[in-house]
């Protein structure tokens, strides 16, 4: 595959594609370029019809770093940054039709921690933290942190994390619900791999449909969601994956998907 | 059916259907797309088989547009000779329901197609938008009439001023689709809902789509006047007496149109 990124890695391996921040001197702290870089690698995860799972992690100690705060100053247009960079990340992030993991090796900081709060799932060890550090410097935490966050964990511990800027360990994380799986750091390559593994397996357009509809029911009302539950079910029904899943189930074997 | 250049013409039971087929255009609407539309719906309408039709595009595309190479060297005076766009005229004397299905695009005569008929069915990914603006011209087939109609002065002022491109979403919420489908199901879906139509009576969905698109035009109480004889008109109905001693006798009503 054509590999035309310099400041992230970029692989597509066992049906996943591992989009890796690469700036570790920087710890992996975003630069327009940077963050050009993974928008892209999510649009291309997302059309290749061979990846089933995408992951996110970072080169070195951290995960992500949030903004190199070397590059802003008191009279940066903020507005135009996020609206020109950290958004179209953020959106082709939440576009992406198929499992999404954040694979938090270490710390997750401002923006970083808001592109690890934009995935569906988290895996963290015992070094991995989380910190917003957003109001540290006098600003809010940006992109999509605010909407994500309270959906994920409620808005007292939200409001809590996004105002304090207390810094969140692995462990916590795992007990607030924010990190899916917690393992040790010993362990964490193959850990993380035998979890991207588990989802790169699943029905992948079952997932899809799940994903599509249950963002959607945090704000819509009882009887719309209902009715798309009642057409997506129909569009699952027709996948090879339901059909695999039946005859397993009837067989008594374990079923292979093929996310067709 | 009639050989048509630009469009596939099928039926499925008592719903016609009409596919826009331009698809090395994005089924970007030029003169003659438009006419053969106008016209099968046309024959649709006097086609007693036929209860109600659809107006769809390719899976991707409903309809991306109006053609620019053969607008761009046109002139005033060209214009006015070719009267171009008499042919929509012809689309407001439509009397049975029309659906649009919209998946993907649809875009300036694209978006004016859609907004011609009655309901819009759209896919969760569709887009909408007036984008000749950005071209240094305006919507001429019907966008600054009929969407203002439909949201509002002050949200069509901006959509057609600035010509974005506006979500599935944003248009559900403004009130211009019916219904938002996931792309695999707008097929379906569109067609339960056809079919839903297709079994109500059809004089009397006759009545009252003359009755409310007339009576967006005029006085209030003109429009009352107007739908008091419609609703008269409706006791010369066949289909009245029906619906009426299927519901005395507590069955389902069968409608025949008579």
């Amino acid at each position: 595959m054509g590999n035309s990124f310099s400041e992230i890695k970029y692989e597509v391996k066992s049906n996943a594609a591992w989009i890796t921040l690469n700036r570790p001197d920087a710890f992996n702290s975003f630069t327009p370029e940077m963050i050009k870089e993974v928008t892209s690698a999510l649009k291309r995860a997302n059309r290749d019809q061979d990846v089933r799972a995408v992951v996110i992690t970072g080169e070195g100690r951290a995960f992500c770093a949030g903004q190199d705060i070397k590059t802003v100053d008191e009279n940066t247009d903020y507005s135009g940054l996020l609206r020109n960079y950290y958004h179209p990340m953020v959106k082709a992030l939440e576009a992406v039709t198929k499992p999404t993991i954040a694979a938090v090796n270490g710390v997750a900081a401002g923006a970083g921690m808001s592109l690890a709060l934009a995935t569906d799932f988290r895996i963290v060890h015992e070094k991995s933290s989380f910190v917003s550090a957003f109001m540290g410097i006098g600003l809010i935490p940006d992109s999509g942190f605010i909407y994500n966050l309270p959906r994920m964990i409620g808005y007292t511990k939200a409001l809590e994390i996004a105002t304090l800027d207390k810094q969140i360990s692995g462990e916590e994380a795992k007990e607030l619900g924010l990190a899916t799986e917690l393992v040790a750091l010993d362990d964490w390559a193959e850990e993380v791999e035998k979890f991207v593994d588990r989802l790169a397996n699943l029905p992948t357009a079952a997932f899809s449909l799940i994903k599509r509809y249950m963002m959607d029911s945090m704000h819509n009302p009882l009887d719309p969601l209902l009715e798309q539950e009642a057409q997506a079910q129909q569009t699952a029904a027709l996948t090879a994956d339901h059909k695999e899943g039946l005859q397993a189930f009837i067989e008594k074997r374990k079923p292979v998907f093929t996310g067709k | 059916m009639t050989n048509y250049e630009h469009i596939h013409v099928f039926q499925e039971g008592s719903i016609g259907v009409i596919q826009l087929n331009r698809p090395e255009y994005m089924n970007a609407l030029n003169r003659k797309i438009v006419a053969e539309v106008v016209t099968q719906l046309e024959k649709f309408d006097a086609d007693d088989s036929i209860r109600v039709s659809i107006v769809k595009g390719s899976e991707r595309t409903f309809a991306a547009g109006a053609d620019i190479e053969e607008m761009m060297n046109e002139s005033t005076l060209s214009f006015e000779l070719a009267d171009p766009f008499s042919d929509w005229d012809r689309f407001l004397s439509i009397k049975k329901p029309v659906i649009a299905m919209v998946t993907g695009f649809a875009l300036g005569g694209g978006f004016e197609l859609a907004l011609h008929c009655d309901f819009i069915f759209a896919t969760e990914n569709a887009h909408f938008g007036f984008p000749e603006v950005n071209l240094g011209v305006m919507p001429g087939a019907g966008g600054t009439q009929l969407l203002p109609r439909i949201i509002g002065k002050r949200k069509a002022m901006e959509w057609i001023m600035l010509g974005g491109h506006m979500t599935a979403k944003e248009a559900d919420r403004l009130g211009i689709v019916n219904h938002l489908v996931a792309p695999e199901r707008i097929e379906d879906e569109t067609m339960r809902f056809a079919k839903r139509l297709a079994n109500q009576p059809p004089i009397a969905l006759r009545l009252i789509k003359e009755a409310v698109n007339r009576g967006e035009d005029i006085p209030l109480r003109e429009g009352l006047l107007l739908e008091r004889k419609n609703f008269y008109i409706a006791f010369d109905s066949k289909d009245q007496k029906e619906g009426m001693k299927a519901f005395v006798e507590k069955r389902k009503p069968s409608f025949k149109g008579e």
